[in-house]
Parts: C-alpha cells; sequence; structure tokens
C-alpha cells in the first residue's frame, strides 16, 4: 500500500491494532477491535477518529463572502466569526460537486473543510469559480491533522484538556484555543449524531494531540474508532455521504437536504436555476431511509422493486445498525413510487423496506 | 496470528472440518476467515436433510463489509444446522471452533476428511 496517502497518524493506527485499508487513496483505519463495538462506544461514551484526510482551504480576501455565497447553496451571510454552517456546493446542473463545512474566523477569513476524496476535484473547482472574484485561496490539507472526539462523554474528555470553556461553544460553532498544549479550531461538530468535537490541528502535532486524548479518554472508556463504525454511524444518523445519497448526479433537494439550499438568499448561485426548476417541476426521484427489521444487509446498488415487482430504484448505503440490531440504508427511488410498497431481493427472500425519517436513533447531540 | 487447532481438517476456501469418527463430522469456519471478514452480521445456514458435493456452495456469511460463500469442505447430507447464529451471529467470531460451528454432516465417505489439509498445512496456506 505504499501508493497510498498516509495521515500524520498512520504509524499510531498500526500500533493500536487497526486494520489499514485504502480509502480514496488514502491508507486509513477502517477498524481496530470490532466495527460494531466501536459504534456502541461513540453511542454510549466516547470514540477518537483520525479524519485527518479531509481537505482544508483558506477563502481569504474583501470578496470572500460573495465569493462564498456564489458558491455554495446555504446562506453564508448567516455565518458571524465562531459560526460553522453545512453547504453543498453544486454544479450549474443542480448536481452536487461536494459538500463542505463553511468556518467564519473573521471577515474577509474564511475556512473549508472538505471531503477528502473530492480534494483535488474540489480545488481546481474552487480555482475556476473564484475568478473575477478578489479572493485568495489556499489549500490547507497537507498543513491541518483532523481529529474527531465523539460520544456523549466527549465533552468532559477534551474538556479535561483545555482551558478553553467547551461549554460556551454550541453546536456548529468553533473557537480557537489550544488542547494537550496544542493549538487547535475546536469545532462543535461531527458525523456522528452525538455531541462532540472535531479539532484540526497542525500535523506535527497529532501524535501528541492524539496521545492526549487516548490518555484522558481512558477512564471514560473512550475506544479508537475507525472509518468503518464512522460510515455505520452517520447511517443512523441519516446524514448524507458524498458519493452515495449525494453524487454529480443526485441533487440537494432530491437528498431530501432541502434545508441547505436557500434559493431565495440574495445572491445567484452556482445550480441555482436548476435547483429552481426542479422545485417547480417536482423531482423525479427522492433518496428514501428505510428499515427492514431483518439483518442481512442491503448493499449500495441492490436494485428496489416496487409493488408489482418492477424496478423502480437503488440502494445507495447500506449497513447492519448496531443499536436497532436489523438493516438500515438509504435508497434512491422514483417519487412516483416512494410512497408505495418497496422490497429488495437478497438471495431469493424478498425483503420489504420500511420507510424510516432519520435518524433512526434517538441523539443526544447538543 | 490466527489460531489453527492440530486436531482439525481444513479446506483451502477455509472452512474447518471435525470428524467425529462416526461417519459424521462438524463444519464452521477457520479463526482466520473469521477475522478477515470481520464483524459476522448474519449466517444462512442450510435446511436439514439438504446434501452437498465438495466445494458446492452451503450458506452464505455476512459482514459489515461483505457477504461470502460458504462452501462444503467434504460431500455430505446436513443433519444439523447452528440455529443459536440465526440470533447470535458474532459467536463466530467469537469462537470459531466452538459454539461458533454451522453444520453437522453425515459424511458421503468417511475417508474424504483425511484428504483435506492437516493443520500445519492449512498455517502454511494462510501464511
Amino acid at each position: 500500500m505504499s501508493s497510498l496517502k498516509r495521515t500524520p497518524l498512520r504509524d499510531f493506527h498500526a500500533a493500536h491494532g487497526a486494520r489499514l485499508v485504502d480509502f480514496a487513496g488514502w491508507e486509513m483505519p477502517v477498524q481496530y477491535r470490532s466495527i460494531l463495538e466501536e459504534h456502541k462506544a461513540v453511542r454510549r461514551t466516547a470514540g477518537l477518529f483520525d479524519v485527518s484526510h479531509m481537505g482544508e482551504v483558506d477563502v481569504k480576501g474583501p470578496e470572500a463572502l460573495r465569493f462564498l455565497n456564489h458558491l455554495v447553496t446555504n446562506d453564508v451571510v448567516k455565518l458571524f466569526p465562531g459560526r460553522v454552517l453545512y453547504s453543498p456546493m453544486c454544479y450549474p446542473t443542480g448536481g452536487v460537486v461536494d459538500d463542505l463545512l463553511v468556518y467564519m474566523r473573521a471577515p474577509e477569513d474564511y475556512f473549508l473543510c472538505i471531503n477528502a476524496g473530492n480534494i483535488d476535484k474540489d480545488v481546481a473547482w474552487l480555482f475556476e469559480q473564484a475568478k473575477g472574484f478578489d479572493v485568495k485561496l489556499t489549500d490547507r490539507s497537507s498543513d491541518y491533522a483532523l481529529l474527531a472526539i465523539q460520544g456523549p462523554s466527549a465533552l468532559a474528555i477534551v474538556q479535561s484538556l483545555t482551558g478553553a470553556k467547551l461549554d460556551l461553544i454550541g453546536y456548529y460553532h468553533f473557537a480557537e484555543g489550544t488542547v494537550a498544549g496544542v493549538q487547535c479550531i475546536i469545532s462543535r461538530t461531527g458525523y456522528t449524531g452525538e455531541d462532540g468535537f472535531e479539532l484540526y490541528h497542525p500535523a506535527g502535532d497529532a501524535v501528541a494531540l492524539a496521545e492526549a486524548v487516548v490518555k484522558a479518554g481512558e477512564v471514560y472508556g473512550l475506544e479508537l474508532t475507525g472509518l468503518g463504525a464512522r460510515d455505520s454511524l452517520r447511517l443512523e444518523a441519516g446524514y448524507p455521504l458524498y458519493g452515495h445519497e449525494i453524487t454529480a448526479d443526485i441533487s440537494p433537494l432530491t437528498a431530501g437536504l432541502g434545508w441547505t439550499v436557500k434559493l431565495d438568499k440574495g445572491a445567484d448561485f452556482i445550480g441555482r436555476a436548476a435547483l429552481l426548476a426542479e422545485k417547480a417541476n417536482g423531482a423525479l426521484n427522492k433518496v428514501v431511509f428505510f428499515k427492514t427489521g431483518d439483518r442481512r444487509i442491503v448493499r449500495a446498488d441492490t436494485p428496489v422493486l416496487g409493488a408489482d415487482g418492477a424496478v423502480v430504484g437503488k440502494v445507495l448505503s447500506g449497513t447492519l445498525s448496531p443499536v436497532l440490531n436489523e438493516a438500515i440504508g438509504s435508497a434512491l427511488v422514483t417519487t412516483a413510487a416512494a410512497t408505495g410498497a418497496l422490497a429488495v431481493d437478497i438471495r431469493g427472500t424478498l425483503i420489504n423496506l420500511q420507510l424510516v425519517k432519520p435518524p433512526f436513533v434517538q441523539l443526544k447531540k447538543s | 496470528m490466527s489460531s489453527v487447532p492440530s486436531d482439525l481438517r481444513y479446506a483451502k476456501s477455509h472452512e474447518w472440518v471435525k470428524s467425529a469418527g462416526d461417519g459424521t463430522a462438524t463444519v464452521g469456519i477457520t479463526d482466520y476467515a473469521q477475522n478477515s471478514l470481520g464483524d459476522i452480521t448474519y449466517v444462512q445456514l442450510p435446511k436439514v436433510g439438504a446434501t452437498f458435493t465438495a466445494g458446492q456452495v452451503f450458506g452464505v456469511v455476512e459482514s459489515v463489509k461483505a457477504a461470502s460463500d460458504l462452501y462444503a469442505p467434504v460431500a455430505g447430507t446436513v443433519i444439523e444446522v447452528n440455529s443459536e447464529l440465526d440470533a447470535t451471529p458474532e459467536t463466530v467470531n467469537q469462537v470459531p471452533y466452538a459454539a461458533g460451528w454451522m453444520m453437522k454432516i453425515k459424511l458421503a465417505d468417511a475417508a474424504s476428511v483425511g484428504a483435506l489439509l492437516d493443520a500445519a498445512a492449512y498455517e502454511k496456506l494462510i501464511g
């Protein structure tokens, strides 16, 4: 796996017994002990994820706000220093380039967090779209490492390592401060549906910070958690994953992310005309979430069958919910079929899909 | 390091066989196999009375990662399946050579078990 990119914590993971796999060109820990046990640890107490493969981009300059509001579908004007915004950014077709977090540090000073597998594509897209705007873009992806501490005990664990008053940082807010002596952007965000923090910090400090978190988390039962649990946690919470629920062909409206598309924000943004038309005419397809009452996992790309047995869509994501102990997933189906009976054929057994409005489990996030 | 008990025989497809000495045998998957699969979430087993030739698919084991076929290591007729695995498939991860067994078969040929890999040969296979 020598051609794969590595985070500063690659050897830390190996030393802790991780199973390392190729994830979007990165050598990443998919699990340490057990995906199911790691998942439950995050719901019960806390988990530590290395998500240093995620990309970071600085957006600075007099027209940073105007540029960002042109780039993304959500309304960046709502941000103030210390506030985080989730948004898709779209192609003119309404399909999704990527979904990202926008951090406002100061007027004219923003910071984006983008998906690892999309860094090259996104950075090229950002530079292309920034033409004509008075902004300076800098790809900071290799400068930053990113640790996510997630779960009901995350607050106590991180608080034990910092003088920053974490209870003053609301959900989707951030502050800058030191954690275990390491300068961090302390962001109360995550991808698990639990309370927690994401700590952006200099790549060179990653091992020291990870070790400090592990030590502080010991008494709380914090576990090292891999990308396997990260995926089942996000699906249980009903969060989209780029390449599954949102893609170049699945718009945020189709994906049920209408709350992130501010058609009337007072700025023309990329994809607005297409999304306006989709909203006016109704989407042909929609993303639905389901559970089955059965343990057989309904895997991505499985055809979805309508009431008469005809194919009406396909599965986008599927896993076993470790909390519900049954298969859960998402599917893209025709809008017409979405209100009728849906099923999948797994090795000759017809399994009915019970549609669910996520989250699948009760979440305790702040 | 995977556990490879010396009193069992092994198929290249990572199933183990324990002969009872009375013409019947117990079949399961190896420690190496369960470890490669990761968390096992579902085990689909055949019906009692089903017959299989050596190498034929007798069931499916699912992990979070993937669904994989199970291959009959020797020919025989199913006389019992481990229905406990319906509710607790993770037993295969925990004790693959004991409570994680999958089926008991009446051997078509009592000598067929001896033709499978012994522990030393299986250890060499999994390196």
